[in-house]
């Protein structure tokens, strides 16, 4: 049978059915259970950070080299043509990806991956443009949703922190609308998830409600996503005294279901004491480490039609 | 009372009626007609019947096709396009909001790639009642107002 994502683009999660997420999902448990070290044998794939993010590149390169691949690229546009000499990022792209099977990026302005997609044939997978979008990390939020729970319907989950500019809470809450989750958003008011996502959900039949403290709802949770309140957005004053709503620490977690897991995208601040790190809760890292295998997933995916994944 | 003649008819060519006031100068930017060398006769804040203003247009030998009247909805929505031959309309139709814009509108968004890069913008309609376009690039959605055109 083929695959719907054999030599697809990944630009934005918006792209993506219910069936893809679900063929993602199901290939990443597949390779996380079954290693499939020669599956990419040959075929090269171009990493390509014109943007630096340690944490997203080398996540992204060990997916590639453990299945078999080899990775070109580099780790940040300064050194590259494109800073020193002015080339446009569609010459770049026509030039990388001819040597390449596949074409990882991330770039700091919104809509580059799309532009890069419309000048090449090999797969573009988006690692993050701008404040757009970043659909490799919600795949892998997803994968750990779907890891720790066996699910993503009817799931009780909230997102604390920064609503308002976190493109990583916008992206998830879009995909998990598609599993008829509730949702409960918990942020100082300067930081509330923007009216167009909230729009977007009530066109969904979503439900959803807004808190200012994350024990207002913990108890009734089944995931706990977590983010940082950036300190610059507030005077010292003001954040000191709204930070503590927003915090986590072990103690909170007394009465929570059995269920419940925290995640986070990292890196962390003080928004999850360590202390919770040694409570059953905690699966942050663990989310971390699924990046390789969300990764591998698209990567199986988008260059290989044979591959099928393990139910 | 005597019924004047607003604006002068012509032979052949375009009327472009129903342009919200303070438009009819932004279509003429637009479709680059202040370049053109055909007759245009031009009414601005005109009466309407409801006691409104409107502007108005008549350029002489030139017509529109679809995807030109479509881009007019940028301006007027609700604008009518008459085509005239010898002195008499032989064709009324109203301006149809497409689905998209290419290549009219810069992204409002300055981090956008599409203001580098050599591609055309695009963008979607994202809302209707009150317009919201949305970039195909950065995807994001902006009002109307927000937008300049391209030159």
């Amino acid at each position: 049978m083929n695959n719907p994502l054999y030599q697809k683009n990944i630009i934005s999660i918006a792209d993506l059915s219910r069936t893809d997420l679900e063929l993602i999902l199901q290939t990443a448990h597949s390779l996380k259970q079954t290693p499939q070290p020669e599956l990419l044998k040959n075929k090269v794939v171009a990493s390509c950070f014109f943007e630096a993010s340690t944490r997203t590149r080398l996540s992204f390169e060990t997916a590639v080299q453990r299945l078999g691949g080899s990775v070109i690229g580099f780790d940040s546009g300064g050194n590259t043509s494109l800073a020193q000499k002015g080339e446009t990022l569609a010459d770049s792209v026509k030039v990388i990806a001819s040597y390449a099977d596949a074409f990882f990026m991330r770039h700091p302005q919104e809509g580059a991956a799309r532009l890069a997609s419309e000048f090449t044939s090999i797969p573009v997978i988006n690692g993050g443009d701008g404040s757009n979008q970043h659909p490799t990390q919600t795949l892998l939020d997803l994968f750990t949703i779907y890891e720790t729970q066996a699910r993503l319907d009817n799931l009780n989950i909230a997102f604390v922190g920064d609503l308002k500019y976190g493109r990583t809470v916008h992206s998830l809450a879009q995909a998990l609308s598609l599993f008829n989750c509730n949702f409960y958003f918990i942020s100082p008011e300067a930081l509330a998830m923007p009216d167009y996502i909230l729009e977007e959900l009530k066109e969904r039949n979503i439900n959803f409600s807004l808190h200012s403290s994350i024990e207002d709802v913990v108890d009734d949770l089944d995931i706990l996503y977590m983010t940082r309140v950036q300190k610059e957005r507030f005077d010292e004053t003001e954040y000191q005294h709204m930070k503590s709503a927003f915090l986590l620490n072990a103690d909170m977690l007394d009465n929570v279901r059995d269920n419940l897991k925290v995640l986070h995208p990292l890196p962390r601040i003080d928004e999850i004491n360590i202390d919770v790190d040694e409570t059953p809760y905690a699966y942050y890292f663990q989310q971390a480490q699924n990046g390789v295998f969300a990764r591998q997933a698209l990567l199986a995916l988008l260059l290989t039609n044979h591959f099928q994944a393990n139910a | 009372m005597q019924k004047k003649l607003q604006v002068e008819a012509i032979e052949q060519g375009s009327v472009i009626d129903h342009i919200p006031a303070q438009q009819g100068v932004k279509i003429l930017k637009f479709f680059k007609f202040t370049q053109t060398k055909e007759k245009i006769t031009i009414g601005l804040n005109l009466a309407t019947h409801n006691g409104e203003s409107k502007d108005l247009i008549k350029i002489e030998n030139t017509f529109f096709n679809d995807q030109q009247a479509n881009q007019l909805a940028l301006f007027a929505p609700n604008a009518t396009i008459n085509q005239i031959k010898d002195f008499k309309v032989v064709n009324k139709f109203q301006v149809q909001l497409p689905s998209s814009f290419i290549g009219v509108l810069a992204c409002p968004n300055s981090n956008c790639i599409s203001h580098n890069e050599p591609v055309q913008t695009r963008f979607y309609v994202h809302q209707k009642n009150t317009l919201k376009l949305k970039c195909h690039y950065c995807e994001k959605s902006f009002e109307r107002g927000t937008f300049d055109e391209l030159d």
